[in-house]
């Protein structure tokens, strides 16, 4: 028997009534009233999820940004210190190891927020690959992390406006930590980054400042909406980031592990593209469901904004233009559903 | 809105959390207020056609949350006579009311000595507190 991990906000959560889930050998919330009030939360409001099971590593040394161009597939030289950004962790094949954000933190010296799943793989790539003199560190005990997103986030938080992809030092109701303008809901947001011992205090004093607490049920409705891909369903070891959509952030002009077989996938048109779509049928699209026309169901679900069922799949490139109809197997069942520009659900100006 | 946990005592009660309420030659069948809020809200109800022919330990639908697809098991064999749309415009009327509003079909029972598999209320409660 497998025992699981608990975050700093475990008693937090089960006594706010959460309905505790494994999940990448951590037990977490995957809601607490509901998720699709909670994803209205994040939608019209402010939500806040705990996001400490993710891994955090840092990474520095003389060699340190020479060794993270090699390994990453976006620009890091683009990164300035208080600057992040969104990259991939590529095998030889072009494949994604994981997907992450890199935060330049001071000259030489990172802080990569990887996938739960993947923290032991991701780490032992790296290390296998660190240049000598460097020294990489899972840090992930030390801190919790805490998303907070939705249109008032910001406002309810007390923080000034500063543009995506940037972090920076500060103060939230006397605690101190690392407000990161990232996120996973398509919302405008932070993640906080704070001591492992003061993630109950910021908890709350979040909460008291009008935050729904929500799950990873809503997380992951939301993150599908906005189509972000999910590690393990829509990409992967097998996958491309050419296929997946994913090639702005792929430098094809530096070289970095698998760039070769990247270029040819882009130069010569991916065979397969991880496409959105929108049920025109009744029925919930779910992963590993057939579709029809080729390929399958990589994330799906029931969009609470469309109230409709939506998902991402793998469909042959003739099928991919927006308007498309593909077919949906549902247990048995053949379901119409249109394949639509991503994201799938945007909010209107 | 949910509703509070209750088991009505006018209702026969299959393991699989599937209630009947039996009328005459008739019947309308539902899910226990245990089986919607262990499902979360629902969002899907995927019904049978009218007329159809349903057996008591089959699967005559299937009910989903945002998580979760459920299977509903007839507590009786019989055939459908009524769907309520309803449900299938705003499943969520399951969670609201799961007993009243929230029916899923009606039937007309082929065999009624099938009800004295089912469990009353009391006995029906005694296996949820279990679960």
């Amino acid at each position: 028997m497998q025992t699981l991990l608990r975050t700093p906000l475990y008693e937090r959560h089960v006594a706010l009534g959460a309905r505790m889930v494994p999940f990448a050998g951590w037990e977490m919330p995957v809601q607490y009233e509901g998720v699709i009030p909670e994803h209205h939360a994040v939608r019209e409001d402010c939500g806040i999820f705990d996001v400490s099971h993710m891994g955090r590593f840092e990474f520095e040394g003389p060699k340190a940004p020479e060794a993270l161009q090699a390994l990453l597939s976006n620009d890091l030289e683009k990164v300035d210190v208080g600057g992040a950004q969104y990259t991939l962790l590529t095998n030889e094949q072009g494949g994604i190891v994981d997907d992450l954000i890199v935060y330049l933190l001071e000259p030489g010296r990172y802080l990569l927020v990887v996938n739960a799943s993947n923290r032991e793989a991701d780490f032992a790539w790296i290390e296998e690959r660190a240049p000598s003199g460097s020294d990489l560190r899972d840090v992930s005990d030390r801190y919790a992390l805490l998303a907070v997103q939705g249109p008032r986030s910001i406002e309810r938080l007390g923080l000034d406006e500063a543009p995506a992809f940037t972090w920076q030092m500060s103060e939230l109701d006397g605690i101190e930590l690392m407000v990161n303008r990232t996120g996973y809901t398509g919302e405008q947001g932070v993640e906080l980054m704070v001591m492992a011992d003061d993630a109950v205090a910021l908890w709350d004093a979040v909460l008291e400042r009008g935050a729904k607490p929500c799950g990873l049920g809503a997380r992951d409705t939301l993150r599908l909406e906005v189509c972000y891909p999910l590690h393990g369903n829509d990409i992967g070891p097998e996958t491309d980031a050419i296929s997946a959509g994913l090639g702005w952030v792929c430098a094809l002009d530096k070289e970095f592990t698998g760039v070769d077989e990247l270029r040819r996938v882009k130069e010569e048109g991916p065979a397969r593209k991880l496409s959105a779509f929108v049920m025109s049928d009744p029925g919930i699209p779910r992963q590993g469901m057939a579709i029809s026309e080729g390929g399958e169901v990589t994330s799906g679900t029931h969009s609470p904004m469309l109230d409709r069922g939506i998902g991402m799949g793998y469909v042959a490139a003739e099928h991919t233009a927006p308007g498309s109809t593909l077919t949906i197997d549902i247990r048995g069942r053949e379901r119409a559903a249109e394949v639509v520009k991503k994201p799938i659900y945007k909010k209107e100006a | 809105m949910a509703a509070a946990e209750s088991y009505p005592d006018d209702l026969r009660y299959n393991a699989e959390h599937d209630w009947a309420r039996i009328d005459g030659d008739e019947a309308v069948l539902g899910i226990s207020w245990y089986a919607q809020d262990s499902l979360g809200e629902l969002v899907h109800f995927e019904p049978p056609e009218d007329g159809a022919e349903i057996e008591k330990g089959g699967s005559y639908g299937e009910v989903e949350s945002v998580k979760a697809v459920s299977d509903l098991i007839a507590p009786l064999s019989g055939v459908v006579l009524e769907v309520n749309r309803k449900v299938v415009d705003e499943p969520e009327t399951v969670n609201a009311d799961s007993y009243g509003d929230g029916w899923l079909i009606r039937i007309r029972m082929s065999d009624a000595s099938e009800a004295d598999d089912l469990m009353d209320a009391a006995a029906y409660k005694t296996f949820v507190d279990e679960q």
